[in-house]
């Protein structure tokens, strides 16, 4: 299991309602009905995907997430996961709000744009950092905004939101200390009461 | 030509109900014949059941070949032995909707009182009406739940309306390229259309039967109109771009264009095989269809039907916002619905075309609806 997922699969309870915004083939869903029997919805926006979804027998709604999440009562479900979304949204913030509504908490997990590499590449080359988390080129990434831990922590505090969890992680492995440099990767955990 | 023909040589059949309808408008009515036919094998727990709930101009011949036909059943590419419809699965059964003229009483039946066509004494009718007949149906065959309701365009609103009318009867649906109520973009093409029947002179307020003469020129104009709607301004560039049916233009009014030549021939074909009054009818019955708000589901009631709701998104006449609207209304009841939009350049017509990318979304989510108890 890759370690995002397994974070998330450790995070979420077992029998839990999740949305999963942006949820791609269906792999991570799939996985949390298989093992902690979760009632399961994703939202999709690539044809595709939403295919590969059905296949696999999950509840999946074809849509982009800048419209929003009309229709889904407040705290309608247990976990809202946005894992690797976040990026390519247009309107993040709107999206955060969204899933902090209709979720009871909301599970993020997005690449860490102040990875000590990332930096590296920054200050020596003067070039767009190219890590293992961010592999695109300036012209053909999907990626819309970047950042780093400390400012997704900021923008908690910022908007006080509840902080549950945070795991940091590179490639296989923990980071417990300094994650905003050595981590390419973070798993939030957040609520808001 | 070679007929890949797996359902074996099929006849629509026909039963009798003798007691009265209460229809939409009041009035009761009967004694009513339903045309409809089956696939498959009903299981012994009678747990398999697809109903599936014909469009605006179809019949009850859904899939398979009746004696001597060169083309099989309008939906044959999803009904069959390993299609989305599994025959070997599932017992699937269509049925020609009241108001039409493909063996379900209709305006051109016999009126058993004055032994003449009922023309305009055919009472207005209601999709919640068709589908108490369907319910009839399914009733006469022995089946309590229906596994799966599903149609395209007014096929989808019956289905809908199966689930506000008979929710506990119903285990899934699947209503595609359709609506909660037609706009009023829907119902001014629907106006066209009736309008241009009544204005024939030969539809005589209605009461053409046995006088040799039928409106089949207001009904062919309904039905190009029909047609314009039906397709795409990709899908008719892409069909007829601007050629010409000869070299060069007549400068005269006869069909100098591939469309004009395509409509003409649609709407003559279909005055063959379709009643202008059936026209009038369904129409209507379409504009009457309103299931938005609290009347799909009704506020007290928890229901465990899962739907696929699907639409496409070249389609003008049903568009998208109209089934994400479905699905909103299903979401707000925390019903489990799933929803995709196929790509498809052709139109509205593409619930009839694009049944691969359907067949992947129906095998699989009946699979899951099976599945469940």
């Amino acid at each position: 299991m890759r370690l995002d997922h397994k974070i998330i699969y450790d995070a979420v309870t077992t029998g839990a309602k999740v949305l999963d915004l942006g949820c791609g083939d269906g792999e991570l869903l799939d996985i949390l009905v298989k093992g902690k029997q979760v009632k399961a919805t994703g939202i999709e926006v690539d044809d595709q995907a939403v295919y590969k979804c059905v296949e696999k027998g999950l509840t999946v709604f074809h849509s982009d997430l800048d419209s929003g999440l009309a229709g889904y009562p407040d705290k309608s479900f247990d976990y809202v996961i946005l894992n690797q979304t976040m990026q390519e949204l247009k309107r993040v913030d709107f999206a955060l709000s969204e899933a902090l509504r209709v979720g009871k908490k909301v599970i993020v997990g997005f690449s860490n744009f102040a990875y000590f590499r990332a930096r590296l590449r920054m200050f020596v080359k003067g070039k767009v950092p190219i890590t293992k988390s961010l592999p695109y080129q300036w012209y053909d990434t999907p990626n819309l905004h970047f950042l780093s831990i400390r400012d997704f922590w900021d923008y908690c505090n910022k908007n006080e939101i509840f902080v549950v969890d945070a795991k940091y992680y590179h490639r296989t492995r923990f980071v417990p200390i300094f994650p905003n440099l050595i981590a390419l990767n973070a798993v939030f955990l957040i609520e808001k009461k | 030509m070679i007929m890949n023909n797996q359902l074996g040589i099929l006849k629509t059949q026909f039963v009798d109900f003798d007691e009265p309808l209460s229809l939409g408008c009041g009035q009761k009515f009967g004694p009513v014949t339903v045309a409809y036919e089956t696939y498959g094998k009903l299981d012994d727990k009678k747990s398999n059941a697809v109903l599936i709930l014909h469009a605006f101009s179809a019949d009850a011949h859904a899939a398979g070949f009746h004696e001597g036909d060169e083309k099989p059943g309008w939906w044959d590419d999803l009904i069959g032995p390993g299609k989305a419809f599994d025959t070997d699965k599932y017992f699937v059964i269509c049925s020609n909707v009241l108001g039409g003229c493909k063996g379900t009483t209709g305006p051109s039946s016999i009126n058993p009182a004055t032994k003449k066509a009922y023309a305009l004494d055919f009472p207005v009718i209601t999709v919640a009406d068709m589908v108490a007949l369907q319910k009839r149906l399914i009733d006469h065959l022995g089946i309590d739940k229906l596994l799966c309701v599903c149609g395209g365009s007014m096929g989808g609103m019956q289905a809908l309306q199966w689930v506000s009318d008979y929710p506990d009867c119903v285990k899934s649906a699947i209503p595609i390229a359709c609506a909660l109520k037609h706009s009023p973009q829907q119902i001014a093409f629907s106006e066209v259309g009736r309008q241009a029947v009544m204005a024939d002179l030969d539809w005589q307020s209605g009461y053409y039967y046995g006088t040799g003469k039928n409106p089949e020129r207001g009904l062919s104009v309904a039905r190009m109109v029909g047609h314009i709607t039906y397709m795409s301004d990709q899908s008719m560039q892409e069909k007829f771009s601007r050629t010409l049916k000869q070299c060069n233009y007549t400068f005269s009014f006869k069909a100098d264009f591939e469309v004009e030549g395509y409509l003409r021939y649609r709407g003559d074909s279909f005055v063959k095989r379709f009643d202008a009054n059936s026209y009038l009818y369904i129409t209507k019955a379409m504009d009457y269809f309103d299931v938005s708000g609290d009347v799909l589901i009704a506020p007290d009631k928890n229901i465990e039907a899962k739907f696929l709701v699907v639409s496409f998104k070249s389609d003008w006449l049903y568009p998208s916002y109209q089934s994400r609207q479905i699905v909103d209304l299903l979401r707000l009841r925390s019903i489990d619905v799933t929803y995709c939009d196929i790509a498809s350049t052709y139109g509205h017509d593409a619930f009839l075309l694009e049944f691969e990318q359907e067949s992947r979304l129906i095998k699989h989510f009946l699979e899951k609806v099976t599945a469940q108890k």
